[in-house]
């Protein structure tokens, strides 16, 4: 079959850049197809992931509105924007919820911090870490009961400078084998008290309930 | 004239992509953790591999020589993304677990392999069930690793397959060894190389074996004449 002879037009520049072009063409086509059949399901999935996250740092008797609505965005010390979720009874802020991260032995660890409305922590939970399996992965709620001792505490009980592992002077436990893990974690949930200490009026100022849906008078 | 029992043949033991090939390692030792992990990772890119198949084939008389590389990578990179979205939206939660390894379905060189060498020669047909043949073939070895390694490592088997089939498969969902400890070694990469170690000179024993049979019950007939 292939000692018949090619026909020379495929040998042509023009016909390997039609060629090529239009495999591009067909490849936009197809990707731009999926991602519309995707697009929305996926984005209900993220939600959906982002809301049980929430939901394990913010107890539900804690609040009565929409935690995914209004999000705030603040920007922390270094910079970087927070989205801060809240939950409100009415428009009173009870609780809410932010995003920190620390570094662990093998790069970031993100975890979830909901604290109430003076500032106590609610609970603290890893989102997403790539620590030794065993050794690191203690801090997840999954293994180790480790990152609930964290809860009802806050800045100043204890004091700033006890927000450490008990080897660097703090009053908190690491695990034998692990340490940098349990010290990248603290150093990231002292971070997240000050931002709230930062922000507190921020954070804490009443819900405002926007009137769209109700046209005035 | 295509023959179909050689592709099955080579797809699932002759020919395998990890047995035979050593293709594919960088998925196979990043994902077979569990059981579950590897079959999943399996059949994605089995899905991959059927489809590349197809499309490659159809292709096949229009392609010329000078461009085929671009034009393959550009079918495979697009079927990959295509799964990427499709198990983000359907199958979430394992999707959670492969997310990062998905995107590497297209730098696993057993899929251009096979569009080079077998799909871009052969009409649609074989071509799609030649990928679904490797494909298996490969999900298979992902199976066998991942279940050693989970067995070993962490002392269960299929643990959260019903992330993967849907709640009835729970049943598949064993713990081996209650109150096992871990051997954190197996989990670790390092435990892939060597579990794999072992199982490819497993599969060189099964072939010694297949090969002396088959020697003796060639020679049997051939001296039996002489005998009588």
């Amino acid at each position: 079959m292939r000692a018949v002879a090619e026909p020379s037009y495929r040998k042509r520049v023009g016909y390997q850049a039609m060629l090529l072009g239009g495999f591009a063409t067909l490849a936009t086509i197809f990707l731009l197809a999926g991602h519309m059949a995707t697009k929305d399901v996926i984005k209900l999935r993220n939600q959906e992931d982002l809301l049980a996250s929430l939901n394990e740092v913010i107890p539900a008797s804690l609040y009565n509105n929409d935690l995914l609505a209004n999000p705030l965005e603040i920007d922390d010390a270094q910079g970087h924007p927070v989205t801060v979720y809240r939950g409100a009874q009415g428009t009173q802020i009870t609780a809410v919820a932010y995003e920190i991260t620390g570094q662990g032995y093998a790069g970031e660890i993100r975890l979830i911090m909901g604290l109430d409305a003076t500032g106590k922590v609610l609970g603290i939970r890893v989102l997403s870490h790539a620590e030794t399996p065993g050794l690191g992965d203690k801090i997840e709620v999954q293994k180790t009961d480790w990152i609930l001792g964290f809860n009802g505490l806050s800045l100043g009980n204890p004091p700033l400078e006890q927000w450490k592992v008990k080897k660097d002077g703090g009053q908190f436990d690491s695990f034998s084998g692990a340490t940098i893990t349990p010290r990248g974690v603290l150093k990231a949930i002292a971070q997240g008290l000050l931002f709230f200490k930062d922000h507190r009026t921020e954070l804490t100022n009443p819900l405002v309930v926007e009137s769209t849906s109700t046209p005035a008078h | 004239m295509t023959d179909y029992t050689r592709i099955i043949k080579d797809g699932l033991w002759d020919n395998n992509i990890i047995f035979v090939q050593s293709l594919a390692l960088c998925p196979l030792l990043a994902v077979t953790g569990s059981a579950s992990n590897g079959l999943g990772m399996g059949l994605a890119t089995t899905s991959v591999l059927v489809a590349s198949g197809a499309m490659v084939s159809i292709f096949r008389e229009i392609i010329t020589p000078q461009v085929r590389i671009p034009v393959f990578v550009l079918i495979i990179a697009v079927l990959v993304t295509l799964v990427d979205m499709s198990m983000n939206a359907w199958t979430h939660d394992l999707h959670k677990v492969l997310g990062l390894f998905i995107p590497l379905i297209v730098t696993n060189c057993a899929i251009l392999g096979r569009a080079e060498s077998f799909a871009s020669r052969n009409k649609v047909a074989p071509a799609a069930f030649d990928g679904l043949m490797m494909g298996l073939g490969f999900t298979l070895a992902l199976v066998i690793l991942g279940a050693a390694r989970e067995m070993l490592g962490s002392g269960t088997l299929f643990a959260n397959a019903h992330l993967l089939l849907g709640g009835w498969a729970s049943f598949l969902e064993l713990e081996l060894i209650p109150d096992y400890k871990g051997f954190l070694l197996i989990i670790l990469p390092p435990g892939g190389f060597l579990v794999l170690g072992f199982i490819l000179a497993g599969k060189r024993l099964i072939d010694r074996a297949l090969a002396e049979r088959k020697a003796k019950s060639a020679a049997v007939p051939a001296s039996a004449p002489s005998n009588a």
